[in-house]
């Protein structure tokens, strides 16, 4: 319960976060030359000023920037994101469309990335300094500095092109008619190079993050006395080690969930993925101001959602967090 | 200054780092003398094999242009919006951080607010908005490069601040009513700098990995000769010639490395006693 109140206090504490986020946002846009207006005239091919100007006393565009913000933040608080012109619908509705993907995909690569880079982190700090350390540390350095793009993009080409093992993109096998279990299995086949591009970097940091604080936890009192009372490493290890370890890579986790959505703005480009990267990409390329502040939006939403279980994780594995206060 | 470099060039991952470094410098600087032409127009027929011509030993990509030159090219750009981009990261981050973590109260509040907001905006996707409200000339690609990397720094200086600003050496200063930038500026940053240059090199690294992600979506400049630019311009040809796209993704790879070990070098050489963490 009290961890609960203590993620709710920070849940809480995020809230003027999000309003600054969405201010600064509106305010930015507005010095984008051209409005809503002048996108959809530009979609009919032209029209005369005076429709122009209807149009914008019909959108409200000729309101004061201060008006117009109060507005803007009114529909968010009812989670009306407003009308996409190039989609033909609300935005709030082309998000949910995209959204289920980009979260398969990012939690199918933190959860990856996460295993493997603690399994990987163990390995190195229990040989620290032999070669399976070295090997480790030298692999996750590079990891760190390959662009995932990039890696997307030689995958394809080893796995998809050379031994046709892997589809080169897509998120379904498109008319197969697939159901059920055979569909899971189709969309997980055709996520394993998307995942595994997106988890590089990140196995990279969790990899560091590991084996320092695996070292770091190595070195204290109540290890020795684990050893002490004749427990054998791998119980030392387990028991004791790895959950005291574990705590900053789960304060990485919360850290990173933001570039990991950029990241899969990337990644579901390279992969043709219908994703909310690729609809932030789209949106970009096709002046879509609506829907760009909408994924703006709901991915803050999905940073701060990300941070309280974090939240709510860490407390579980430190109890001394809530009850230090 | 001795020891230090001592301690540094002992170690071997750091000293190869400096060599990647110091070769992509020298691609940039050689760049103009080795290949003289400009980079970006036709150079022969499209789509050789690396090593089939001698003229191109690293062949020419989908539109006849000479691979080879447009990676020394490159790295001059990547490289300068890597270092420009840094240091406008580190400028505005130590100016926060530095206000911040010096007064305290509600300045340190409001600023932590505004902090915490560009950190719950994913960058990349922060990074999107901005060339999509300015354009992707290359000044504002890397202006907003460095907008979107400073908090990380803002938070290190304001930690170092907030640590050092009740030291007896800054009591001194205040006694001797020096004013309070005079005694941010001169006497707390200088000793709050060394872990901010270090994390500089991270910063770097990002920066040049997020323009050629940029690039790589066609959303970079298109006039400049990027790496980014020219793995995106391989990804129609990639079944076949994927030597289009892997060439620059290589070097954007080695310089990264580069970049980061010389951090992780210059961060053990100036705490030694944590090596082999």
């Amino acid at each position: 319960m009290q961890i609960l109140l203590l993620a709710l206090r920070r849940l809480a504490a995020s809230l003027p976060t999000l309003l600054l986020i969405l201010v600064g946002l509106f305010l930015l846009l507005q010095l984008a030359p051209g409005d809503t207006v002048d996108a959809l005239i530009a979609q009919m091919g032209g029209g005369d000023p005076a429709m122009a100007e209807q149009l914008r006393t019909f959108y409200g565009l000729d309101a004061p920037v201060v008006v117009q913000l109060g507005r803007y933040l009114l529909r968010l608080v009812t989670l009306d994101l407003g009308f996409s012109a190039i989609y033909g619908k609300p935005v709030a509705e082309v998000i949910l469309e995209r959204l289920p993907v980009t979260l398969l995909l990012m939690a199918s690569a933190l959860s990856f990335a996460f295993a493997a880079g603690m399994a990987l982190g163990v390995v190195a700090a229990r040989r620290v300094n032999r070669w399976p350390d070295t090997l480790i540390s030298t692999l996750g350095l590079v990891f760190y500095a390959t662009p995932s793009f990039w890696f997307g993009m030689m995958g394809i080409v080893v796995f998809a092109v050379r031994l046709s093992w892997l589809p080169a993109g897509g998120f379904e096998e498109i008319g197969s008619g697939n159901a059920g279990l055979t569909r899971v299995l189709d969309i997980a086949w055709h996520l394993v190079l998307p995942v595994a591009t997106l988890a590089l970097t990140y196995l990279a940091t969790y990899l560091r993050i590991m084996r320092a604080s695996m070292l770091e936890v190595l070195t204290l009192d109540f290890v020795r006395t684990a050893r002490a009372k004749g427990l054998g490493e791998t119980a030392v290890v387990l028991r004791h080690v790895l959950r005291n370890a574990l705590l900053p890579g789960v304060t990485l986790m919360g850290l990173q969930a933001g570039t990991m959505l950029g990241g899969s703005v990337v990644v579901e480009s390279v992969f043709a993925l219908p994703g909310l990267g690729r609809l932030a990409y789209e949106s970009v390329v096709q002046r879509d101001v609506n829907t760009l502040l909408g994924i703006v939006f709901v991915s803050a939403l999905l940073v701060i959602a990300i941070n309280f279980i974090v939240d709510m994780l860490y407390a579980k594995l430190d109890p001394r967090i809530v009850s230090g206060r | 200054m001795l020891g230090f470099l001592r301690r540094y060039m002992r170690n071997p991952a750091a000293v190869i780092g400096l060599l990647l470094v110091l070769a992509v410098i020298g691609m940039a600087v050689s760049a103009p003398f080795v290949f003289p032409r400009d980079p970006l127009s036709l150079a022969g027929r499209p789509l050789q094999w690396p090593m089939d011509n001698p003229r191109f030993w690293l062949g020419t990509d989908n539109t006849g242009r000479d691979i080879a030159a447009q990676i020394f090219h490159g790295a001059r750009v990547s490289l300068l919006i890597g270092l420009v981009a840094t240091v406008i990261a580190i400028v505005i981050g130590i100016v926060i951080g530095a206000v911040s973590g010096f007064y305290g109260g509600w300045v340190d509040d409001v600023l932590m607010r505004v902090t915490e907001a560009f950190q719950t905006l994913p960058n990349f996707i922060l990074l999107l908005v901005l060339v999509a409200v300015f354009g992707s000339d290359i000044t504002f690609v890397t202006i907003a490069i460095g907008i979107v990397s400073w908090p990380p720094s803002a938070r290190l200086t304001r930690a170092e601040f907030l640590s050092l600003r009740n030291r007896e050496f800054v009591q001194a200063c205040r006694v001797l009513g020096m004013r309070d930038a005079q005694i941010i500026f001169r006497e707390i940053l200088p000793n709050a700098l060394p872990p901010v240059i270090v994390y500089a090199s991270v910063i770097m690294a990002v920066a040049i990995l997020l323009e050629s992600a940029l690039a790589f979506l066609n959303l970079s400049d298109p006039n400049v000769p990027s790496w980014g630019n020219l793995i995106g311009a391989g990804r129609g040809v990639l079944r076949v010639q994927w030597y289009v796209s892997a060439i620059p993704g290589v070097v954007i790879l080695l310089t990264v490395l580069g970049v980061s070990l010389v951090g992780q070098g210059l961060n053990d050489a100036l705490n030694p006693r944590l090596r082999g963490r």
